[in-house]
This record gives C-alpha cells, sequence and structure tokens, in this order.
C-alpha cells in the first residue's frame, strides 16, 4: 500500500511538472498569436490585401474622328462575341457542335478554343467567335439555356461607317506590336490585352489624344486569379474627339471619283485656310477590316496601301508651266507680250524637243502658251530663266519639300538644281534638262498635295500650308473677312495674275486644253493647268513608227494624267488637285482624264460652300449615319 | 488465479445508472462547445454552407459522442483483462501493417483504409492503442523495478515499432506525436531523468542518419520552416498563406464568413489541418485566445480526473489521453502559426476528418471512463501478465 502511495505521489509529482511544460507550451502559442495578429498585424493586413486585390486597367473608350459637320468618321461599335467558360461547359466538343448549329464556327476557331482552353485557368471565358451579325448574337441568347458555359460578350471595335473613302486619311488601328511598345514608352493601356493604337493617319498622328488615359478597376481575385467582385472604379478619360477639317460628302465624291479610274489621288482644299476638305487615294481600303486585307493589297500594282496624294510622287508636267513662267517673269527674261514661235519642235544643238502639239502652235505669248500648253514656248522660257531660278520658284511654290501636313507618310518630293544634280549624281547640269524642267519633265517630282497647295499659292498668293485637323473652335470665316495666319508669297501680284489669267484661259477660252472641262455655272468657274507625266521615255525609234495607240500600250507603261485647278475665277477660294496614274498615253491626259475630275469637285465644294451651308449635309444625324454600316 | 483476487478488493462495481449519473457531463459540454466551433468554422469554411463539410462533420460528432459514452461505460478494468489492450493494440498494428503493405503493392502511398462510411487512418487508433497499452504495462511494474533497463525495453518496442511504420508511411507528424507521447507516459511512470536525457542525446546524434530517411517533400518542408520566405511559391506557400491568414485577422479577425484568404483560396487545406488559421483570420486574437482557452479546460478536466482517480492504470490512462490530446493541439497550431514545420496533425474535434473524430472522442470515452470508475481500486498485477 505504500508502495502504491508512493507511486501515486511520483506520478503526481511528474504529472505537475507535465502540467507546467504544457502551460509553458500553450503560453507560447498565446505569445505566437499575440507576435502576429498585433505585433505583425499590419504587415500581414498588407500582404493579405496584396492577395486578395488586383488592379485592372479600365480602357476609355477611343476619341470619335469627325468631319467638320461632325459626321462621325472613325467611331466605336459594339460587337458582339461568343464565348466559353470551360468550367461550367460539359463537354467542349458537343457544346461547340452546338454553338455550330447556330453560328458558322470554323476548324481553326475549334483548335484555338481548345489551345487557349489548355493555356487558361478554367475559368477564363475564351472567345469562339468574333464580330457576331445581331441575328447570330440573338440566336445564342435565346438558346443560352441549352449552351452551358456559353454567353455573349459585349466589346467595342473601331468602325470607319465610309469604308475606303477616308481611308488613308483616317487610318486604321491595330494591336501593339513589340516595336511600338518599346518606342511609345510607359502608357500601361499599352500592354492591356486586345488594346489598339493608331497605325496611320490621323489614327496614328493623333492617337494620344485619341487614346485618352486608363482607368482602374480594383477587383478582388482568389487564389486562382479569379474575379470575385470590384471594389473600387475608376473611370480613365475618354478619348478626344478629332475634328477634321474634310467635308465627308465631298471626300466620299473625291473617292468615288477617283475609284472609277484604276489608280488616283487628289486634293481639295480651302486655298486661304490650307484646310483640306477632301484628300483621296485610291483604290483604298476598308479600315474596319485592314488586317485581314492586308495580304491581298500589298502586292497589289495600284498599291492601295499608300497614301498616292501625299507619297506619291510624279512628274508635274505642264502643271509646272505656270511655275516657269513666273521665274521668267520675275526674272525680266520675257515679258507677257514676248513671243516665241512654235513649228512643233525646238533645237538645241543636236537634239530636237518636240512640241506635243504635232504641227506646232504657231506664235505664242505667255497668255497662249499657257492656255495651249506649247512645249515650244516654255523650252525657249526655260532656257532663258535657267534651272536654278525655276527651281527657287517652285520651292516657293511648295515643291520639294515636306508641308508638314497632319498625318504621317508625307514625302518630300524633288527640284532639281544645279548643285543638286553635281551632288547626287556628280554630273553637270544640261541645258537640255532646263529645256524639259521647263515642262516639267526633268527630275522634278511633286505629290497631289504639293499640287494643291502650289495652286492655293497661286491663288492667294500667301504661303498656304495645308492641314486636316481643325484647330478646336475656330470656324471657318469667309475669305475677305479670314483672319489670314500665312504671310505673304513672295511673288509678284501682277505676276500671278498674268499667269492666272492664262491659267483661265486654259479652261475657259475656247481652244484651252480643258476647255472641255470648263464649270458653265456663272460664277463657280475655275481656272486650271493639265499635265501629263510621261511614265516612259518614247524612244526615237517609236517616234519614228509612228506613236502606239493607247490601247496598245500596257496600263503600267501609260503617262499620268495631273490636273491643278482653282476656283472661282474671279476670287479663288477652292483648289483641287488630281492625278490619274497612267491616265493618259499622250498629251493632254490631264485635260481629258483628270480636268474633269477637279471641274466636278471643285463645282461641288462651292456649292456645298460651308460658309453658306453650314449644319446641313446631305448625311442627316451622325446617330443614324453610325447604325448604317 | 491470482489474478482475478487482486482485481477484486474494493468498492463493488457502480450500477449503470450510477455509471450514467457518474459520466462528467460537463466535460461532455465542453467537448460538445469545441465541436460546435468546429461545426461553425467547417460552415464558414464551405462560404457559408453546410455542404460539403459542416453537416458531415457534425454527424460524425453525433456517433463519435455515442462511442465515446459507450467507452465510458466500460469498465476500465476491461482493457486491462484478457490483454485486450494488447489486443487493441495489435488491431491498430495490423492494420498500420496492411496500410503499409496494401500501398506497396501498387495502390501508392495511402495512409487510411476505406471502411466506406469512413475512412480508417490506423496511425491515428495507434495513438490511443499506445497510451492504452503502455499504460497497463506501467500499471504492472512495481515501482522498484521501473528502474531496470530491462523493464524498459518491452515498452520501447511498442513504441518505436509503431512510430518507424508510420515515419515510414512517410507521416512524420503522428510519428512525433506517438514517441512523444510515449515519452510522456514512461515519464510519468517514473523512469529517470538521466535516461530521458540519454535517449534525447542519442536522438540529437540521430538525427544525420534520420535525415537520410526523411523523404524529399519532408526536408523541403523543415528547409521551408527554417526560412519560409525563401520559397512563397512554392513549398513555402502553405505556411507563409497561413501566417498572413492569421495576422491579418488582428485582434478581432475579419468577422464570421469574411476571411479573404480562407475564402479566396489562399488558404490550402483550410477544411482540415488548417482550420485554425481560418478560424484566427475571422476570429482573431480573441477568438484565437478563446480556443486555446476552451482546450486548456479540457486539459484541466483530463489532469482532474487524474488525479481523482484511485489506481495507477486509470492515472496513466487519463493523463496518457491528456498529453495524446495537448500535442495534436499544440502541434498543429504550432504548425500552422510557423513555429514547427508544416505535419499533418489535424486540430482535434475541429479539423474536418472522421478517424481523428473517432479516435479523439474514443480516447475522451476511455478519459471519462476512468471518471466514472475513480473509485475502482486495482491492484497491480503480477509480472507474468505483462
Amino acid at each position: 500500500m505504500q508502495r502504491e502511495n508512493n507511486r501515486a505521489k511520483l506520478l503526481t509529482r511528474r504529472a505537475v511538472l507535465l502540467g507546467g511544460a504544457q502551460v509553458a507550451l500553450l503560453a507560447t502559442l498565446a505569445g505566437r498569436m499575440y507576435y502576429l495578429q498585433v505585433v505583425q498585424a499590419g504587415r500581414y493586413v498588407m500582404l493579405a490585401d496584396e492577395n486578395r486585390i488586383s488592379i485592372r486597367l479600365v480602357e476609355p473608350p477611343r476619341g470619335r474622328i469627325v468631319d467638320r459637320f461632325g459626321v462621325p468618321l472613325a467611331d466605336n461599335q459594339l460587337t458582339y462575341r461568343v464565348v466559353l467558360v470551360a468550367e461550367q461547359a460539359g463537354d467542349i466538343d458537343s457544346t461547340l457542335n452546338a454553338v455550330a448549329t447556330l453560328v458558322p464556327i470554323t476548324d481553326i476557331d475549334r483548335r484555338r478554343v481548345h489551345r487557349d482552353i489548355q493555356r487558361k485557368h478554367r475559368f477564363v471565358p475564351v472567345t469562339i467567335r468574333e464580330d457576331l451579325s445581331w441575328d447570330e448574337m440573338a440566336r445564342i441568347e435565346v438558346n443560352t439555356l441549352e449552351l452551358p458555359g456559353v454567353s455573349i460578350e459585349q466589346g467595342l471595335t473601331r468602325f470607319y461607317p465610309f469604308g475606303e473613302s477616308a481611308s488613308h486619311v483616317l487610318g486604321y488601328v491595330g494591336a501593339v506590336s513589340e516595336e511600338e511598345l518599346k518606342q511609345l514608352g510607359d502608357d500601361p493601356l499599352l500592354e492591356l490585352p486586345g488594346f489598339r493604337i493608331g497605325k496611320n493617319g490621323v489614327e496614328k498622328a493623333y492617337d494620344l489624344e485619341l487614346r485618352g488615359s486608363a482607368g482602374t478597376s480594383q477587383v478582388e481575385v482568389n487564389a486562382f486569379g479569379r474575379v470575385v467582385r470590384e471594389l473600387a472604379r475608376e473611370d480613365g478619360i475618354a478619348g478626344q474627339e478629332i475634328v477634321l477639317t474634310l467635308d465627308m460628302a465631298l471626300q466620299d465624291m473625291a473617292a468615288r471619283r477617283c475609284q472609277a479610274e484604276q489608280s488616283a489621288a487628289c486634293v481639295v482644299m480651302d486655298a486661304w485656310t490650307g484646310e483640306i476638305l477632301a484628300l483621296a487615294s485610291m483604290p483604298g481600303y476598308d479600315p474596319s477590316n485592314f488586317a485581314a486585307l492586308y495580304d491581298s493589297m500589298k502586292d497589289d500594282p495600284r498599291h492601295p496601301l499608300s497614301d498616292k496624294a501625299i507619297s506619291g510622287t510624279y512628274a508635274p508636267g505642264s502643271t509646272f508651266k505656270p511655275i516657269v513662267a513666273l521665274a521668267a517673269l520675275e526674272a525680266g527674261v520675257i515679258t507677257p507680250d514676248t513671243h516665241v514661235n512654235c513649228p512643233g519642235h525646238y533645237e538645241l544643238g543636236n537634239s530636237v524637243f518636240h512640241c506635243w502639239k504635232h504641227g506646232g502652235h504657231g506664235s505664242m505669248d505667255l497668255h497662249n502658251g499657257i492656255k495651249h500648253s506649247c512645249d515650244v514656248y516654255f523650252f525657249e522660257v526655260a532656257r532663258r530663266v535657267g534651272i536654278d531660278r525655276i527651281a527657287d520658284m517652285a520651292k516657293r511654290f511648295g515643291l520639294g519639300g515636306k508641308l508638314g501636313i497632319d498625318i504621317p507618310g508625307e514625302v518630300a518630293g524633288l527640284v532639281p538644281t544645279t548643285s543638286w544634280k553635281l551632288a547626287v549624281k556628280g554630273e553637270k547640269w544640261q541645258q537640255g534638262e532646263t529645256l524639259s524642267a521647263g515642262i516639267g519633265q526633268s527630275f522634278d517630282l511633286v505629290t497631289p498635295l504639293q499640287l494643291a497647295t502650289y495652286a492655293a499659292r497661286l491663288a492667294t498668293g500667301r504661303v498656304v500650308l495645308p492641314h486636316l485637323v481643325r484647330e478646336a473652335g475656330i470656324m471657318r470665316q469667309p475669305p475677305g473677312e479670314a483672319k489670314i495666319a500665312f504671310p505673304a508669297l513672295q511673288v509678284a501680284a501682277k505676276d500671278v495674275a498674268l499667269v492666272l489669267d492664262g491659267m483661265n484661259a486654259v479652261v475657259n477660252e475656247q481652244g484651252g486644253t480643258a476647255y472641255a472641262a470648263r464649270i458653265t455655272e456663272p460664277g463657280l468657274q475655275m481656272a486650271g493647268k493639265s499635265g501629263t507625266s510621261q511614265v516612259r521615255h518614247i524612244s526615237q525609234a517609236e517616234r519614228e513608227h509612228g506613236l502606239r495607240k493607247i490601247k496598245d500600250v500596257p496600263w503600267k507603261d501609260r503617262d499620268h494624267a495631273l490636273f491643278i485647278s482653282l476656283a472661282p475665277v474671279n476670287q479663288p477660294r477652292y483648289v483641287c488637285a488630281v492625278v490619274v496614274e497612267h491616265g493618259g498615253a499622250s498629251a493632254g491626259g490631264g485635260s481629258v482624264v483628270a480636268a474633269p475630275i477637279c471641274r466636278d469637285l471643285l463645282r461641288e465644294a462651292q456649292k456645298r460652300d460651308p460658309a453658306r451651308k453650314l449644319p446641313d449635309h446631305p448625311f442627316g444625324p451622325p446617330s443614324t449615319t453610325v447604325a448604317q454600316g | 488465479m491470482a489474478l482475478s483476487n487482486s482485481f477484486d478488493f474494493g468498492r463493488p462495481q457502480p450500477s449503470f445508472a450510477e455509471k450514467l449519473r457518474n459520466i462528467n457531463w460537463g466535460l461532455v459540454l465542453l467537448l460538445t462547445v469545441l465541436a460546435g466551433v468546429g461545426f461553425a468554422t467547417l460552415y464558414s469554411a464551405a462560404n457559408g454552407s453546410w455542404q460539403p463539410w459542416a453537416a458531415k462533420q457534425a454527424l460524425r460528432y453525433g456517433v463519435s459522442l455515442a462511442i465515446m459514452l459507450g467507452v465510458a461505460m466500460i469498465d476500465v478494468r476491461f482493457w486491462l483483462r484478457y490483454h485486450s489492450a494488447y489486443v487493441f493494440y495489435g488491431v491498430a498494428m495490423v492494420l498500420l501493417l496492411f496500410v503499409m503493405l496494401h500501398g506497396r503493392l501498387g495502390m501508392g502511398a495511402q495512409r487510411w483504409i476505406d471502411l466506406g462510411i469512413i475512412q480508417l487512418q490506423p496511425s491515428e487508433v495507434m495513438k490511443i492503442a499506445l497510451v492504452l497499452v503502455l499504460a497497463r504495462y506501467f500499471h504492472g511494474v512495481p515501482p522498484e523495478e521501473i528502474g531496470r533497463p530491462t523493464r524498459l525495453v518491452w515498452p520501447l518496442v511498442l513504441v518505436l515499432v509503431p512510430a518507424v511504420l508510420v515515419l515510414k508511411q512517410p507521416d512524420l507528424g503522428t510519428a512525433m506525436m506517438l514517441v512523444m507521447s510515449g515519452g510522456a507516459m514512461f515519464f510519468l511512470a517514473g523512469v529517470r531523468w538521466w535516461k530521458f536525457a540519454i535517449v534525447l542525446a542519442g536522438g540529437a546524434g540521430a538525427v544525420p542518419v534520420a535525415w537520410r530517411f526523411l523523404r524529399d517533400y519532408q526536408k523541403n518542408r523543415i528547409y521551408t520552416f527554417l526560412d519560409p520566405e525563401s520559397d512563397p511559391l512554392g513549398a513555402g506557400y502553405h505556411s507563409l498563406q497561413s501566417k498572413i491568414a492569421i495576422g491579418s485577422g488582428g485582434v478581432f479577425g475579419k468577422g464570421f464568413l469574411q476571411g479573404s484568404q480562407a475564402h479566396l483560396s489562399f488558404l490550402p487545406e483550410r477544411q482540415t489541418d488548417f482550420i485554425f488559421t481560418m478560424l484566427a483570420e475571422e476570429w482573431g486574437l480573441v477568438g484565437g485566445l478563446v480556443l486555446l482557452a476552451l482546450y486548456s479546460l479540457v486539459f484541466i478536466y483530463g489532469f482532474a480526473i487524474a488525479f481523482r482517480c484511485r489506481n495507477q492504470f486509470g492515472r496513466l490512462l487519463a493523463l496518457g489521453i491528456t498529453v495524446n490530446f495537448f500535442l495534436y493541439v499544440f502541434i498543429n497550431i504550432a504548425m500552422v502559426m510557423g513555429l514547427i514545420p508544416v505535419v499533418g496533425v489535424p486540430l482535434p474535434l475541429i479539423s474536418y476528418g472522421g478517424t481523428a473524430m473517432l479516435t479523439v472522442m474514443f480516447g475522451m470515452g476511455l478519459l471519462m471512463s476512468v471518471y466514472v470508475h475513480r473509485d475502482t481500486r486495482i491492484g497491480r498485477f503480477s509480472e507474468s501478465d505483462g
């Protein structure tokens, strides 16, 4: 018994020790709790929030691009896509089959769906097909009960209601490339999947303004990244609306007129303000669908991808003659009454230079030289004035340099001088080349935009510069009252008047090269100058065999047809330049092919004169315009 | 037989009704409160739903409670007769071997036997069986003989064989628990301090050897324990996320059903081994301390029952059960708070799981049985019975 009691005492002693150890250990636990939940609580609260809160960018709606009257040219369109959440769908293939009975799905779509499901979390929606039509969307919506995991998502895509009409002005949008990501810097939006930036035209030039700035959405996510709920949202700033100088009615007309030709470009400008009312280059592309069209366009000989109005360069041909005349008048080497006899050809040393008119024009003065576009007259004038003074005059009219239009892709063209030839070609300038320059057929290269600007400077006597985006808030005023921002052109006004007189005769006097293309409405008459830009040198052999008929010449070897014009002739307000690529095989193409386009556009421009008919435009309110697409 | 003689002195056995009255209903209430905390936490773990865990757990508690009361009614001497403690231990051992062989036979590493209604984990059963068998053994050792090394060989075998088997499963946490509760029994039985010192020294010497037997993931857990933030997305993820959850709970917690770490799935195993984390996240320091206090009451009951008991077997059994229960609580909470490496030990009565619930309640049944039969005197039987 005593032994038992001793044993019990020993056990009790030891149990007390054990209990003490347990108390110590429990105290450790409590201490640890205190440490984690009180001492370190702040840190762990932060870490828990870092775990659960994720900041997502909210894409701001891209700014619209509208014409001068507010007609939307680039807008955001609600699009529908059908998506699949793998974890909610049963069998992926049978679900896809069910969807396929409602909307067409390609095998490529199927493969992509399977691949995306493999790669992503099973709760992430995977796109089955984008750009559903309203009907397709409705068919899916009606059947969602039978399609577990399938749903419709909305998105905004860039939409261009006028298709290719203004494609080169507007440009297009596309996904951000790696290079662009490096160049464009640190806007977090750029890294947003599916984010699109302007790739060309106004979309590119004004991308920052159009883009807006990102909003943020604070969301609670679980450990797998699934969004549980939105905690806070800060909307971004929507992109700004860009108001263009374009008059979409005129633009559309210009585009359609150019489209009727194989390949053509045209620019209509307000001569006093430099506002471009229409700038078309055809063929174009539908910017809404650029990526899909790209492959078919990139090898097209008509170059739908390039904006020929600002980047196509052409020998100016006879449209250059007014500049040659102005240079000569300024130099004093001719007077308006200087007469040159045109026998149909001009001899310089051993070379013979032909006039476009086989039998010659007879005695020509300045007025008639321009009116008939007599080559021999301008051979003589050019020879007298010399290439460098011609080049100087050409540059004053905006040729041979960039004009700083506010869309990318403009090229400088070329105005040759003696020193240019020495520097670039390493050869001395030949006098024969001066003669060619006299009729715009030497090394000179001009763009349709430069031709229009040149016409505008002739029309106003101001150093007009073109632009496409209106400055906010300034409405255009009639020329008389306009605050004329452009400095005066350093050319004698009386000389310009003489040249314009000739250009008036070109169109409005019987026998003028473009008489057939005159505007007959009183007060709206235009003046102009045609030009033909030789694409292929005509060999002596060909001359001897007689020129081929136009239909025998391959399209790409035919000459370009050019025309510059301004109207109304008594108080010029609008200018128009047109280049029809390969539009004529022989002299006169400019008058026959290009001049009628100028005539129609200038007549329309005057009839639509925004100073008189400001809010009245034929497209109706902007909302209905969008819906028609 | 001398055996029956030695059992028969003492007061007559209490009647069934007396026994029922003698049951420590306060302890039953306490256990039910703890289990209730578990149901609430599991309800929250399922984002405010009785499915899939809380309802099932409640059902299990009901069954386990009945079993506990049944066990409490069994005369505590039963475990000394017919070698029944050894039989129990033997059954646990066979199950343990069965699981091991089953795993060997190509079923992959399994720790449980699927009995349909319950997935029985033999290692859990062994925790109780070991306490029972050691209590029986040490009950039979005269106090003057406890100093003999030969007397310690057999109980060491009883502890080490299942511990090694469990370690090979591999289940470091349970193996640790077996060794520690075994050690506690040795200590309570009066084994000298210096012998523990020798074992500890030997254990320390064996660490490099044991290290080689550890699986890679176990080693990783130890590495991770030593530097949890070195690999926050890999091996350290559990530990780090658990600490974030507990720490972010603060003093008063985020509120019931409001634990962001738990509900957004950042907490792994939130319904089983890491359930304390969730509780501490939603109820804060206050909730954690209340839970510790509830558990402490269970320990106090255990000690009180042991001290109140008039026989050595009952005392050893009660203390063994209590220590075992304590080890569950301590190892689990210390693990989720990053005090010890991550091991697979559930939080008793709260973690979702059948076997743990069953064995814990079976143990509590034994504890109650000791209380019900507290005045029963049991003579130390002769050595030959051991």
